[in-house]
């Protein structure tokens, strides 16, 4: 079936498979960068997208579901070579070494603090329990998204 | 410091950043060529067993399916990774021909229009495979009557005779590395304690959240492009040209920014399949592992076994030491004989032992096989030597500082190895940590130096 939807600001329209993943049609048909595949199950987070603004698994949503809708990426956050404040503390903190798993840490930050902008640490463990990074011992991505709650 | 350096002392910035946090960093799996195939596995469901026939013809009428590729499409299907440092024989099949060896090594690859049509001939592949009673135990691997499942004749791999990398050729070649040094028998004889130990580190996945994933694209000319995700490129580059039977210097690794290795890329685990696959077809292949094959499959930190025995004198000193490590290098050679190099020669720890006897033993069982993870073979024996200090203090009744700090190496000294120490700081640091953790040290450890 073909559908269309808006890829960070941009209209897309791909023919998919009612089986396809979105994940797999962001990867291997569109070839989206800032999305990554890592479990393919709904454990790790690095596949992770604002779906009308609500984060998701894109490897858990079929790509039929997005028809219709808008799709972001990391890709879209920073405005002509300006970056939000979140990304500018992940820069700030380290927050990331490999990387593979930060565009889906900073979406969910995004979202968590844009419903809480002060979260206690719990809060915050909660709202970063589905994204896995190996890296980076998450000390410094939870330093990050501190120094801008505290803003 | 910083007045004299610009970059040593000064905290530098991780160049992918900006990459990472935008979205931009560029990673293996966004590699795509026009006309690009992919790859998928079938897997031995055993352990070890004999091929009796594999039977590809429902797979090869799936429709997208482009190539099934064997044994014999391997120009030379055999290899080890260390071949480059002289470590040897090879051991390794890229698919092997008439025995797998460990559960889910790959027995023929399906190359398909894409990665779905890829997984569903594979599972149309029909493999008849008798199965062997496997080897998965370390101690069992090395008794006499167990099954052998190397070429040599022993699950072990075979020291000294030019095929270590270490030790020069014409030494005899033994089934363990040794160390040894003064006269360990005596030691014990004149020992007022003996205290023995037994340590086990199991296996550890790395579990980079990027899976294993390389894209092959042949060039002309017998010349061939690998973009993989690789800690070692050039690991890459030897083993592929090996099993082409191609010069290196008709390959061209990428590597582009990797998703966490920490060892587990270190080895050319697949590039070689996925190599042979797309010389096969003569187009730009992919294969992209699972999150279960990165599990089942990749490489480990190995499995060890540390016996260690120690002399001590009633005045607080080791005297000598026995030791015997099994390092569990799974079934091919992969790095495990330098790991366990590594390891059989740090047994003494950051201590002074005069008189050692160690014996190192890369064994060979049906498991997947092992590799490098950081810091291998050093942090299993880092953690068997500190219990057996804390051990040995407790059976002489003293403090652990106090027992460490009487041990410490110190400049002067000579290596189980026998290298002149001229660069030893362990007391020095000992006395930094006590600090740090807020242990006060009596008054006679902290005047001991590294230099007396
Ligand atoms: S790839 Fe979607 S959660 Fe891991
Ligand atoms: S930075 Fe590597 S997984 Fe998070």
């Amino acid at each position: 079936m073909r559908i269309r939807f808006k890829l960070d600001g941009q209209d897309v329209e791909v023919d998919v498979k009612h089986t396809d993943t979105l994940l797999k049609v962001l990867k291997d048909r569109i070839g989206v960068g800032s999305v990554h595949f890592g479990c393919g199950e709904g454990s790790c987070g690095a596949c992770m997208v604002l779906i009308n603004g609500r984060l998701r698994y894109s490897c858990l949503t079929l790509a039929g579901y997005v028809d219709g809708k808008e799709v972001t990426t990391v890709a879209a956050l920073a405005r002509d070579g300006e970056l939000t404040e979140i990304q500018r503390a992940f820069l700030e903190n380290d927050a990331a070494q490999c990387g593979y798993c930060t565009p889906g840490m900073i979406l969910t930050a995004k979202v968590l603090l844009e419903k809480n902008p002060s979260p206690s640490d719990e809060e915050l463990f909660d709202a970063l329990a589905g994204n896995l990074c190996r890296c980076t011992g998450y000390i410094p991505i939870i330093n990050a998204i501190k120094s801008v709650s505290r803003r | 410091m910083s007045d004299q350096f610009s970059v040593v002392g000064a905290p530098i910035k991780n160049v992918q950043l900006l990459g990472h946090v935008t979205g931009s960093t560029q990673y293996v799996d966004e590699i795509s060529f026009p006309g690009m195939l992919w790859v998928k596995a079938v897997r031995s469901p055993v352990a070890r067993g004999k091929i009796k026939k594999i039977d590809t013809s429902k797979a090869e009428k799936l429709p997208g399916v482009v190539r099934i590729i064997t044994a014999k499409d391997v120009p030379n299907n055999i290899h080890v990774n260390m071949a480059v440092i002289g470590i040897g024989p090879p051991d390794e099949p890229v698919l092997p021909e008439d025995e797998v060896k460990y559960k889910g090594e790959a027995i023929c690859l399906v190359v398909a229009k894409d990665e779905d049509t890829a997984a569903k001939g594979a599972q149309l592949v029909e493999v008849e495979i008798e199965e062997l009673p496997p080897v998965l135990d370390m101690e069992e691997a090395l008794k006499p009557s167990a099954p052998v499942i190397t070429k040599w004749g022993i699950n072990a791999f075979i020291y000294g005779s030019g095929m270590d990398g270490a030790t020069m050729p014409g030494r005899p070649g033994r089934p363990f590395f040794l160390v040894k040094r003064g006269d360990v028998e005596a030691a014990f004889k004149k020992a007022d304690y003996v205290v023995e130990g037994s340590y086990l580190i199991p296996p550890i996945e790395h579990a980079p959240i990027e899976p294993h994933v390389c894209v092959a694209k042949p060039e002309p000319g017998q010349r061939l492009t690998i973009y993989t995700t690789t800690q070692a490129p050039y690991f890459v580059r030897d083993n592929v040209a090996s099993i082409l039977k191609i010069p290196p210097s008709n390959i061209r690794v990428v590597a582009p920014a990797v998703g966490g290795g920490f060892g587990g890329k270190v080895d050319p685990e697949f590039e070689m399949q996925v190599a042979v696959a797309a010389m096969c077809v003569g187009r730009p292949v992919k294969w992209r592992w699972t999150r279960e094959e990165e599990f089942t499959i990749s490489t480990t930190r190995p499995a060890i076994k540390i016996e260690i025995q120690d002399a001590l004198s009633s005045s607080g000193l080791i005297l000598g030491r026995r030791a015997r490590l099994l390092h569990d290098s799974g079934a091919y050679t992969r790095t495990s004989p330098y790991g366990v190099i590594k390891s059989t020669v740090n047994l003494s720890g950051p201590y002074h032992i005069p008189n050692v006897y160690y014996e190192g033993y890369c064994v060979y069982t049906n498991r997947q096989p092992s590799s490098a993870m950081r810091g291998y073979g050093v942090f299993e024996v880092s953690y068997a030597v500190e219990l057996q200090m804390e051990r040995d203090a407790r059976k002489l009744g003293i403090d652990s500082w106090e027992f460490r700090f009487k041990n410490a190496y110190r400049n002067g000294q000579v290596t189980a190895t026998g290298r002149l120490i001229d660069d030893a700081y362990l007391i020095e640091v000992m006395k930094v940590a006590a600090a740090l953790s807020g242990v006060s040290l009596p008054h006679h450890l902290l005047q001991m130096s590294s230099w007396g």
